[in-house]
Parts: C-alpha cells; structure tokens; sequence
C-alpha cells in the first residue's frame, strides 16, 4: 500500500482504528471543517440523514445548518451556487449524490468550475471539490452505476481523482478540499465499505502522483477507484500462473503522472489499464495514446484496455457480464505474443 | 410550426401595465398609481440621466467600432439604458454585480475602464477586468448561470454576516433556462440577499417572448417561489431605480430575494452578426423608439428646471470625452502574448501544461530543430 504517515493537525492524532472508505471520508470532512472555518458543505441529504451512503453521516449534528446544509434537488443550482460561494471566500464540498445524477451540472461544471481560473486570469479561483459517487457492481438501478470520469478528465482546468482504499480516501480529500484548484472527487461506491486500520489523520502520497501497489516485472496493469482491487486480484492469480503483474493505482486521472506510470511501462515492456466505463472514447484511450507515444520503443506488445462494453451500464442482473474481472483480464493479456 | 396557434398566449395580452414613476411624456404618474414607491430625489435623477447618457454614447461607439473591424463582437443594450443604470445606482459599494454579455453600460455605470470591458469583446481575453476592486463577475454568455453565482455569493455573505448584497442581470430569453429556475428557488428557500432583475427586451436573439413563456409577464413567476415580483416599466429610470432600491435594501435587512421584471425593447440587433429585419417590423422598432428612456428622464428634468443647457452641454463632453476614450484604446494594437495561454488555468502547476508551453514557445521561436527534437524526445 501507499506510504503513509500521520499528520499533525488542529484535530490531533487518533488511535488506530478500523474505517470503511465512507468513514475514512467522513472523518477527512469533519477534520477539514475544523481545521479550516471556511470549508461548507451541501446538497442533497447530506444534512440529517448523513447523506445516502453516509458519507456526512454526523456533521450536521457537529456543526450546524450554516456550515452543513440540506440544497433543494437540483445539481446545477448546487455547483451554481458553489461557485458563488467561492468567490465569496469559501470552500464549499458538495455532493452529486451518484455519477449520473452530476449531468444536470455539467454546464455549470464545464463553462465555469472549470474556466473560472483562466478567465479571469488567475484572479478568481474556486477552491471547490465536487464529491461524486461512481460506477457499479453495487446493484444499482439505472443511473446509479455510471463511470462518468472521461467526461471530466477531458475538460482543461479540472482536476480529477479517484481514491481506492480508505487511507487514499481521507489524505486525498484533505488535499483536495485545500487545494485551490476544483476537484472532481470520484469515489468508487463499490469500495465505499471496503476497510483499513487508520490512525488518522493520515498522509499518504500527495495528489497528482500514481503509485506501485504492487511490484512485478512483466505486466503493468493500471488501474483505479474500484477497478484497483481487481487488478490486484489479477496479480495475484497470474502468479499463480507464472505471470509477474505490477499494478499502479493512478489514484489521479487529471493530470496523468506519466513519470510513475512511464518508468513502470519501460521496466516491463507491456501494460494494460482496466476500468469500467465503455472503451471507446474512454479514459484508458488517453492512457494507452500518451504511454505509446511516450514510450513506443520500450514496447514489445500493444497496450491493452480491458474495459466496460460499449453499452449503457446494464441492469443488477447482468452487471457481472459487463465489469472487467481478474479471468477476463489474464484473457486479454494472454493474447499478446510471449516469447 | 408554433404550438399555439390555435390559442392566443396570455403575454402581453393579459399583461397589466407596468409599474411607471414617469410617463411617456415625461410627467408624474399620480401617487395612486405609484403602486407605493415615490420618486427618487432630482440630484439622483439627474445622476442617472448623466449615466445613460454617457453610456449611450459609449454603446453607440462600440457599436461603430464593432462595424468597423475593430472588435469580434459587441451586444448593444442601446434602449436598455434605464434598466442598466439604475440597477448598478441601486447598489452599495460593498454589493456585487452579476452581468452577461448585454450588460458593458453596467459595468461602465460601475467604474469599469473601456479598454477592460472590452478586452474580451476586442478578443484579448476571455474577460478583463478586476472583479474583486470593481465587486462584478465576469460578464457570463451562457444564460442565467451567472444567477446561481449570485445566488451562492450572496449566501456566503450572509454566512459571513456581511451587509452584501448581489444583483445579477438576466435577459428574457434567459428565465427559460433551467438555471433561472433552479436559481429563484435557491434564492427563495435560503432567504439570500439577491436581487434578480430580468431585463424583458422581448427578444432572445429572434424569439419573441410569448415562445418563451405562456404566463402573463415574468414577474408573475415570483409568487411560484415565494418571493416578491415588480413588473416594471423598464425605460422608467425612475421606477426602475425606486424598485431596485427597495428590493436591495430588503435584501441588505435580511427580507430574502426580490424578481423584478423591467420592460424594455432591444433596439439593435442581438449583436452585429444578427439581421433583426428577419424576424421583426421597423415600424416596432420605430415604435420603442419613440419611447425612449433618456428622452422621458430629460422632459422630467427640464419640466423640472433641473437640467440646465450648460448641464445638458456638460453631460454631453463628458459622452464625447469618453467616446474619444473608447476609440483610443480600441484603435490601439492589442498585446497577447501566446505563452500566457498556459499560466492560468491551474494554480497548481502541471508538468503536460509546461511541456506544451515549451513546444509553442519553440514554435514561435522557428526553431524548427528545437520543435522537431522535442518531439524525436518524448518518444523515445
């Protein structure tokens, strides 16, 4: 796992304990708003009721309606209204309660939250991070299992991130809420009750930069949020078969840390990036297009995606068709040419 | 095809007439149908009629210089002077203004130097001026997004308990917007101190209003968010000011939002790259004309004695002198420097973002070899 060390904070250090993902979030939330009196947070039920994965589970009870707040339903008027928020002084958190939930603010996110910055020439920025529940196998209706992170990585002055485990999740949200740059903060539902013993508040590696979970010497497969538990699943099992796997959580997509990333590619000559969203167009396309043209004459295969069909998000039933799994991924990469 | 043609929709049809301090001819209106508000002092009239009067100049300049090359594009709100200035008048120092495209006047009434309002329109940058020192966002193109803005700026002041207020400018068009919506409901349900004034100029680009809506005026829709709506006589300087006054001053005591609704017309054309005799009659236009807003604040003034020929002469150097101003500095060559491209939009530094600074920056150069090797680099 990542390197991690604990902060000093305002919120001291804790002892150990065991946290699920959305506890390790929570608690990432609550030590923010203690720290910093300017960070706010709203949407929709994330007041009472601790939002519906229980991710604000608490905060409203701790520190009240102007800093914790229910929004009338309706993501535009959410981010809209963040953002005025931030002019103001304030870092607002805010939640799209799930991925496909965010489209109604996507011209508030894409014409503003993102464009805010450079418009006014680096004079208004929006320290704003935008909390978005993602992608499936949680037995989702449709609209509630989307992976709706290509939309946001390929628009310029947003940064994007995507944690996997709950240590990740609560260094990587307080950076996020302090930076000055808006965040699109996808949290993989799936993992949201994965656990880890934490002594919070924990540091792990900053924002912007990938890490090797594992070490191997012929594969790298890349991954992220949900997807990372299942390359790790792979390494396992291809060891099993002889295959030596290093997997890299990206745990940011914007920017990409093609440093890490690169020097793995050219250690082990072949890589393959696994998510859930359809291939085309997808994240993975980048990913696979900038290690090519990066690094083409380290190459001795093509970079493989092992991705979600390209078709809408299937229902609870025939999800298990659709995600990438540890099977379909040795598949694929038993199709390269091994000499 | 319309939907309606078989019905005849309520706008205008069952419209009331708006809520005027001045008539068309420049009198009074009797106190019983002031609907309340009671004529601002002469001094403000004479300060609002001085505003619209230089602001008419300027937009009739840009105008000019728009014709002639010298700016990508610029939205007249030539006709909507009333509106325009006495909803920045209404505004207190501390208060923020939340314009669109239409609104440079505002930002003029507001301080805002010519060659920074039009910066963006010139096509230097996206926006530029200085919103903090001036208290106005950038002026906003997509429609009524800037509204949710206002609506969270003026609740984070509230937070703060801060005595601001924030006054955003919408357009007709504009209310049709999911974000209009979304934003008088935000602004109701938290009590924020937010002034919406919706500039009816009865056109969105060709669209006439009753394709918009089919509800009697805008104002109308306040009631369905539980705040106070003013239908009002938009090139009424008086009205407009005693009506926004009012509703920032409600704000300001913690009274919530206000919607008020200015009727008004858009003498020119959506911008220079719109044919108005498509889609509406001179004869309209000639119409609105006669009811010009300067005209009607000048009879007032003059049945008045309050304005004077010298003060009239005055007023009118002071339009030439910043008309000259504005030919001045659009005449001038813009400076852009293409390696700025990359400097803004991240606080946070990113290595792609320097590596293609880099690559431009070795393009402008003609350093033909420094590019190629770059490249021969970053694949290897």
């Amino acid at each position: 796992m990542s390197p991690q060390q604990t902060l000093e904070t305002g919120t001291g250090v804790r002892a150990p304990e065991n946290l699920t993902l959305a506890a390790a979030l929570n608690a990432a939330i609550r030590d923010a708003m203690v720290d910093d009196p300017t960070v706010v947070l709203f949407g929709e039920d994330v007041g009472p009721l601790g939002g519906v994965f229980r991710v604000t589970d608490g905060l409203y009870a701790e520190f009240g309606e102007t800093r914790v707040s229910d929004s009338p339903l309706a993501e535009a008027g959410i981010v809209g209204t963040a953002i005025g928020m931030a002019m103001y002084g304030l870092r607002p958190v805010v939640e799209m309660q799930f991925d496909a939930f965010s489209y109604p603010a996507f011209q508030q996110i894409v014409s503003h939250v993102a464009k805010m910055r450079n418009r006014t020439r680096g004079k208004v920025s929006l320290p704003i991070v935008i909390r978005i529940p993602y992608a499936g196998d949680i037995g989702g209706v449709e609209h509630h299992s989307d992976s709706s992170e290509a939309y946001w990585t390929a628009t310029p002055g947003l940064t994007v991130v995507s944690p996997s485990n709950p240590a990740d999740a609560y260094s990587m949200l307080r950076e996020a809420i302090a930076s000055d740059d808006p965040v699109i903060f996808m949290e993989p539902k799936s993992r949201y009750w994965s656990k880890a013993s934490l002594a919070l508040p924990v540091q792990t590696e900053p924002l912007n930069r990938a890490v090797v979970l594992r070490e191997g010497s012929d594969v790298t497969l890349i991954a992220y949020g949900p997807t990372v538990k299942t390359a790790l699943a792979t390494a396992e099992q291809g060891l099993a078969e002889g295959l030596s796997i290093e997997v890299i959580d990206l745990r940011t997509l914007s920017p990409f840390d093609d440093e890490t990333v690169g020097a793995s590619v050219r250690k082990t000559g072949r890589a393959a990036i696994v998510h859930e969203a359809a291939q085309f167009g997808g994240y993975g396309a980048e990913v696979a297009a900038r290690l090519t043209e990066r690094n083409f004459f380290y190459l001795a295969a093509p970079i493989l995606r092992i991705t979600g069909f390209d078709i809408p998000y299937p229902s609870p039933k025939l999800e298990e068709y659709f995600l990438p799994t540890p099977d379909r991924i040795l598949a694929a990469l038993s199709t390269w040419e091994w000499s | 095809m319309s939907l309606n043609v078989e019905s005849t929709p309520l706008t205008a049809v069952l419209a009331p007439p708006p809520l005027r301090l001045i008539d068309d001819s420049g009198n009074a209106v009797l106190d019983s149908e002031s609907g309340g508000f009671v004529l601002p002092p002469i001094e403000t009239l004479l300060g609002l009629y001085r505003q619209m009067v230089v602001a008419r100049r300027f937009d009739v300049q840009v105008t000019a210089l728009t014709r002639q090359g010298r700016l990508a594009t610029y939205p007249s709100a030539l006709g909507q002077e009333a509106c325009e200035i006495a909803a920045v008048a209404a505004l207190a120092p501390q208060d923020w203004l939340f314009p669109t495209y239409r609104d440079s006047i505002a930002l003029l009434a507001r301080g805002v130097e010519p060659k920074d309002i039009l910066a963006s329109f010139r096509g230097d940058w996206h926006s530029g001026y200085d919103y903090q020192q001036h208290r106005i966002a950038p002026q906003a193109t997509p429609l009524a997004t800037q509204a949710l803005h206002a609506v969270g700026l003026a609740t984070a002041a509230k937070l703060k308990r801060d005595d601001t207020v924030a006054l955003t400018l919408l357009g007709d068009g504009a209310t049709s917007e999911g974000d209009a919506h979304e934003a008088f409901n935000f602004a109701a349900v938290w009590q924020a101190p937010v002034v919406f004034v919706v500039q009816n100029n009865q056109f969105a680009i060709s669209v006439p209003l009753d394709k918009q809506m089919a509800c009697r005026t805008i104002a109308d829709k306040a009631i369905g968010y539980g705040m106070p709506g003013f239908y009002v006589d938009g090139n009424d300087a008086a009205a407009m000011y005693a009506v926004v006054s009012a509703a920032v001053d409600r704000a300001r005591n913690g009274g919530g939002p206000t919607l008020i609704e200015g009727l008004t017309y858009r003498i020119e054309a959506h911008t220079n790259s719109d044919d108005p005799t498509r889609y509406r009659k001179t004869a309209d236009v000639d119409l609105w004309r006669s009811r010009d807003p300067i005209e009607r604040l000048e009879k007032y003034l003059i049945a008045q004695g309050a304005l004077s020929n010298d003060e009239r002469a005055d007023i009118a150097a002071a339009a030439e002198t910043l008309a000259a101003t504005t030919r001045e500095c659009m005449t001038e060559q813009a400076v852009v420097d293409p390696l700025e491209l990359f400097e803004h939009v991240y606080a946070t530094p990113r290595t792609a973002l320097a590596e293609q600074r880099a690559f431009l920056a070795a393009e402008l150069d003609g350093d033909a070899e420094a590019s190629a090797g770059e490249n021969e680099k970053s694949t290897r």
